[in-house]
């Protein structure tokens, strides 16, 4: 069968500079994988050109098959390959709820005038959007929270909240940039477990990360960068192991990276 | 909730009630009949400012509504003088093809942010004004005048409006056209602002990545909210154009293109009737202070300037502050 998403020999020059060179991998259906890497390997670059926020120099990107690489970033999201963002991306000035409920842009059946007139399809949308809100904001423990306005919400939240709008567009795969950074570690289990959960409900998760505990703990599979190469793949046992892994993160053996 | 519709509800029917029958009452009573010309210009104006207000909403400074009341007023002129058309015809006409010429210029220019679009809209009112200057269709800067009044507008023989020039005061008609097409633009925007299409406007005025994350077209969504905005502005100097009897290449300037923003920021940039109120109160703050003589633009803009230092989020901001406090 083939892989749900396919990585193929991908590369991107910023004039001079490579930030990936020849990446290849797949992503298995309902696994959770994670893209390390030393600061500046080109872990956000790659994840940009999966998503169509940035076009590849060279190489090609599929998802079930289909090519995805080098389209409109609303296109792909589309086709149910959705990303989160590294800073923490949401709309500011509106409630959790609200948030939910824009995000679900891709499940609307009428349009957008039908929405302005109000046809029959319109109002049972929104009727629909208000409840599948509920319910992702329940499912991520954010219920509490459904009226606060998002600039106030405190940053684990924030993150939850980035994921639950994530999961408002019903995704096949979700791609999450660096969701544990900027955390204790209290809040990086809290979202270790719902990415768990987030898995366990049939979504695919590809996540970019440091935090080395953390990939550790939910990873199925890692994929480690370093200055844009693929270097290793593999559990995250053989990656604890990987010999090249260890020279590129310190030149030597430590325990920043549980070994 | 309830209690807050039937309030929404009672402000609507006061503010029909002294549009149409308070204000024609009381302008016939005190004989000041020069104040028709004046609401009605406001009332025009407040529709090219609704246009500004929606590309605000998606987060872009729009500095070029004059450009397009000013080909919205060339397009209604022409087709009214050359090709004979009724003006009712004409009106719809030149907002369609105002917000054509939106999708044209808006295709590149969306792709701006922040001042830069608000530099190329800026110039893009000197652009049509030297365009109507050169085009030989336009008359050059003597422009089109004596342009006829609007005819009567009848379907299928039931007379809907009466002929203009037929009419004894066809100030108060004017009036009333303007007022009916404002009441009909505003409640449009509110319901449009109000629908999944605002809520889709407000997430790309936030976070434009975010929203094609999500699978939002932002480039069609942009393109739409930037031709009904020049479609409004088309309409508002159509209706100008009308009123007046003519136009010249000098009737909506870079200084109207401002103001057009200036009415949207003084209103509120957070409520759809902000475009209203901020006219009004801008119109008139000029003409009161026209007694000052010379000193009037220095005191008009300190005053403006002083507005906006304290009241950032526009005069309306006041009445919901107000609101909140009682909620809680």
């Amino acid at each position: 069968m083939n892989p749900l998403l396919q990585v193929k020999n991908v590369t991107k020059k910023f004039g001079g500079l490579t930030a990936n060179r020849d990446v290849s991998f797949d992503v298995e259906e309902k696994e959770i994988l994670s893209v390390i890497g030393p600061n500046g390997a080109g872990k956000s670059t790659l994840f940009k050109m999966i998503t169509s926020f940035l076009s590849t120099t060279s190489g090609e990107v599929f998802f079930k098959g289909e090519k995805i690489s080098n389209l409109s970033p609303h296109l792909v999201a589309r086709k149910g390959v959705v990303r989160t963002f590294q800073e923490t991306t949401i709309f500011k000035s509106m409630t959790t709820h609200e948030n939910v409920i824009v995000a679900q842009h891709l499940r609307a059946k009428a349009t957008l005038a039908g929405y302005f007139f109000g046809t029959k399809a319109a109002r049972e949308d929104v009727k629909k959007f208000s409840g599948t809100a509920d319910e992702i904001l329940e499912f991520l423990g954010l219920d509490d929270i459904r009226d606060e306005i998002a600039s106030n919400l405190p940053q684990g939240h924030l993150r939850a909240l980035g994921i639950a709008i994530g999961l408002a567009t019903n995704p096949t795969i979700l791609l999450l940039d660096e969701p544990f950074a900027g955390m204790n570690h209290d809040e990086t289990m809290h979202t270790v477990g719902l990415v768990r959960k987030v898995r366990d409900s049939g979504v695919t998760v590809l996540l970019v990360e440091h935090d080395m505990s953390a990939v550790m703990a939910i990873s199925d599979r890692i994929v480690v960068l370093n200055f844009g190469e693929k270097i290793a793949e593999g559990t995250p046992k053989e990656i604890q192991n990987n010999e090249k892994v260890i020279e590129a993160y310190l030149g030597s053996e430590d325990i920043t990276i549980g070994i | 909730m309830n209690t807050f519709k039937i309030n929404q509800l009672i402000g609507v029917a006061i503010f029909l009630f002294s549009v149409f029958v308070a204000v024609p009452y009381a302008i016939a009573a005190s004989g000041r009949w020069d104040f028709y010309y004046t609401l009605t210009s406001v009332a025009l104006l407040s529709i090219a400012s609704a246009g500004v207000w929606l590309t605000f909403y998606i987060g872009r400074i729009n500095i070029g509504q004059g450009a397009f009341a000013l080909i919205g007023g060339y397009v209604s002129a022409i087709l009214v003088t050359k090709a004979g058309l009724s003006f009712w015809l004409t009106l719809p006409l030149a907002g369609l093809f105002c917000a054509f010429i939106a999708v044209l210029i808006g295709l590149p220019i969306l792709r701006l942010r922040g001042v830069y679009f608000a530099m190329v809209t800026l110039v893009l009112t000197e652009v049509s004004r030297l365009t109507m200057l050169a085009l030989p269709i336009t008359n050059g800067a003597k422009g089109i005048v004596s342009i006829p009044l609007p005819g009567a507008l009848s379907i299928f023989g039931l007379t809907l409006i009466p002929d203009f020039s037929m009419l004894k005061n066809d100030k108060l008609a004017f009036y009333y056209v303007a007022c009916v097409l404002m009441v009909i633009c505003f409640a449009g925007m509110y319901r449009l602002v109000n629908s999944r299409f605002g809520h889709l406007c407000r997430s790309l005025q936030q976070n434009e990545e975010l929203a094609s994350s999500i699978g939002v077209n932002i480039a069609y969504l942009r393109i739409v909210v930037f031709a009904i905005s020049s479609f409004l502005g088309g309409i508002g100097g159509a209706m100008f154009v009308a009123i007046s009897q003519s136009i010249y290449p000098s009737s909506f300037q870079v200084s109207d293109s401002i103001n057009f923003m200036l009415n949207c920021f003084l209103g509120g940039l957070g409520y759809v009737f902000g475009p209203m109120l901020g006219t009004l109160t801008l119109y008139f703050g000029w003409s009161l202070l026209f007694e000052l003589g010379k000193y009037q633009l220095l005191i008009y803009s300190s005053l403006l300037i002083f507005l906006m230092l304290v009241l950032p989020n526009g005069l309306l901001s006041i009445r919901f502050s107000k609101m909140k406090g009682v909620q809680k």
